[in-house]
């Protein structure tokens, strides 16, 4: 007999190939580019800019997935998808660390120091890091080990650190961009609304008892 | 197909050419989109002949240009030129066209004329990235008497041995190489000569980050990012980036005296 609200098979692998397709969609670029064709345009005529901000845009993508699971739980009371919160978070964990990793090694030799002068004289990095940052305790301590070692209470106090990391990620965003560009605004938007949400009381299971009719 | 072009060079460049197809499909030209595929992808709208350019303001003789009649009796340059984008990346570029300042001795400016400034088209039929309130349209760039009269700067009308295509500023547009990229606007239709240093798009979208000037220089970084390396299109590490993008000998004496990270 299956396991009461156990998810459906198909739901995590899909939520992996999803999180993963932009990437593949990068290694295959990057692989036609070194072996195949050396002018191919697939990343555009400039390869390492086009990664660099793929990576960071599904980062950021990812982390509001991850911050609408809840929400769509409470709107739905569909309590499988609650099992996507923990991969999601994950995924936008590996792409925020490639990101960083990308950066280090094509802009600044991979040097952390050069790194930190970076962060402290320009807010555009530092709200990058600061978002990185903030993942980084929160995929160390993924494991239902850490759960259990932090205790329940302290665990979840240390994940809201998630918001923190939504919130500097966006501000990375707008800060990026030239001109005025409503896409980091549409981001923006809607991690103040998936927030925003959490504050709405949190509706009850409808009660089942039979209610009285006088 | 774009029209062949005949052209002499007359600046040629000890660096290898940036690939056609990278010149035709990496482009900031925020009239067709805001990403750099979006020109190489919509400027089909643009109807760049017939078009008129109109040379006026602080001059004896102002005049109407058609751009395509005056292609014909125009004996044109080619010349390679770097460019450096101010978002840390460049190309080296054969661009075709004629030095600037023959049209502005032609027009006979005032002596209260000072500076320059371009108009780019302002039709959201044929650009329709002018609908979004990217940049203050429509745009226009400026530069001063004595950096549009400089033997390097010019306007292009081709690239490659052919007319400009769409996406590039077809068919007519600035090229000054020791500036940022963005100075050279596309596709004008106005070149006024005025008293006051004229606004600019960029400058008053956000002054503390694109200067009047905008000239390259390496030791001035962007409040975002270094300006002391580029990527060019095709490599993958960087390159330092020269002093007014490697043309200081020839343009340096302009701003003799001035305080370069002040006037960026």
């Amino acid at each position: 007999m299956a396991r009461l609200n156990a998810p459906p098979v198909w739901l995590k692998p899909a939520a992996h190939l999803l999180a993963a397709l932009p990437g593949l969609w990068l290694l295959a670029g990057w692989a036609e580019l070194l072996w195949l064709d050396p002018a191919s345009l697939r990343l555009s005529a400039d390869p390492v800019a086009h990664t660099h901000n793929a990576l960071g845009l599904q980062a950021l993508r990812l982390l509001i997935a991850t911050l609408a699971v809840t929400p769509l739980f409470r709107l739905s009371r569909w309590t499988p998808i609650m099992s996507l919160r923990r991969p999601l978070g994950l995924w936008a964990f590996a792409y925020a660390a490639l990101h960083l990793a990308f950066y280090l090694a094509m802009e600044l030799d991979f040097s952390l120091s050069a790194l930190w002068r970076e962060a402290l004289k320009k807010p555009f990095i530092f709200f990058g890091l600061a978002a990185f940052l903030s993942l980084l305790p929160l995929a160390a301590t993924s494991t239902r080990r850490a759960i259990k070692a932090l205790g329940g209470r302290r665990w979840q106090a240390l994940h809201r650190l998630v918001y923190v990391a939504g919130i500097a990620a966006s501000i990375h965003f707008i800060l990026r961009v030239k001109g005025f560009q409503p896409e980091p605004y549409l981001y923006a938007a809607l991690l103040i609304l998936l927030l925003a949400a959490r504050l709405l009381p949190n509706r009850k299971r409808p009660n089942r008892a039979p209610q009285p009719t006088a | 197909a774009l029209a062949p072009l005949k052209a002499k060079r007359t600046i040629s460049l000890g660096e290898d050419l940036t690939p056609l197809k990278a010149v035709t499909s990496y482009n900031n030209f925020y009239e067709f989109g805001l990403d750099k595929s979006d020109p190489s992808e919509r400027a089909g709208t643009l109807r760049p002949s017939p078009w008129t350019v109109k040379v006026g303001g602080l001059v004896h003789k102002p005049l109407t240009l058609d751009v395509d009649q005056w292609i014909g009796k125009l004996s044109l340059e080619e010349r390679l030129y770097r460019m450096r984008c101010v978002e840390g990346w460049s190309m080296a570029i054969p661009w075709i066209g004629f030095p600037l300042a023959g049209l502005l001795k032609a027009v006979e400016p005032l002596g209260s004329a000072k500076y320059v400034r371009f108009t780019t088209l302002n039709d959201p039929k044929q650009m329709p990235g002018l609908r979004l309130p990217a940049l203050d349209w429509p745009y226009r760039e400026g530069l001063r008497l004595d950096e549009a009269m400089h033997p390097l700067t010019i306007l292009a009308v081709g690239l490659y041995g052919r007319r400009l295509p769409n996406q590039n500023g077809a068919p007519l547009r600035l090229v000054v190489p020791w500036k940022y990229g963005f100075k050279s606007a596309k596709s004008i239709v106005a070149i006024d000569l005025v008293e006051r240093q004229p606004l600019t798009s960029w400058n008053q979208s956000q002054p503390s980050e694109y200067g009047f000037y905008s000239n390259v220089n390496p030791d001035v970084d962007h409040p975002r990012w270094s300006q002391s390396t580029e990527r060019r299109i095709g490599e993958f590490r960087k390159r330092p980036t020269l002093p007014f993008n490697g043309y200081g000998e020839q343009v340096a004496s302009l701003y003799r005296g001035m305080d370069l990270a002040k006037y960026f």
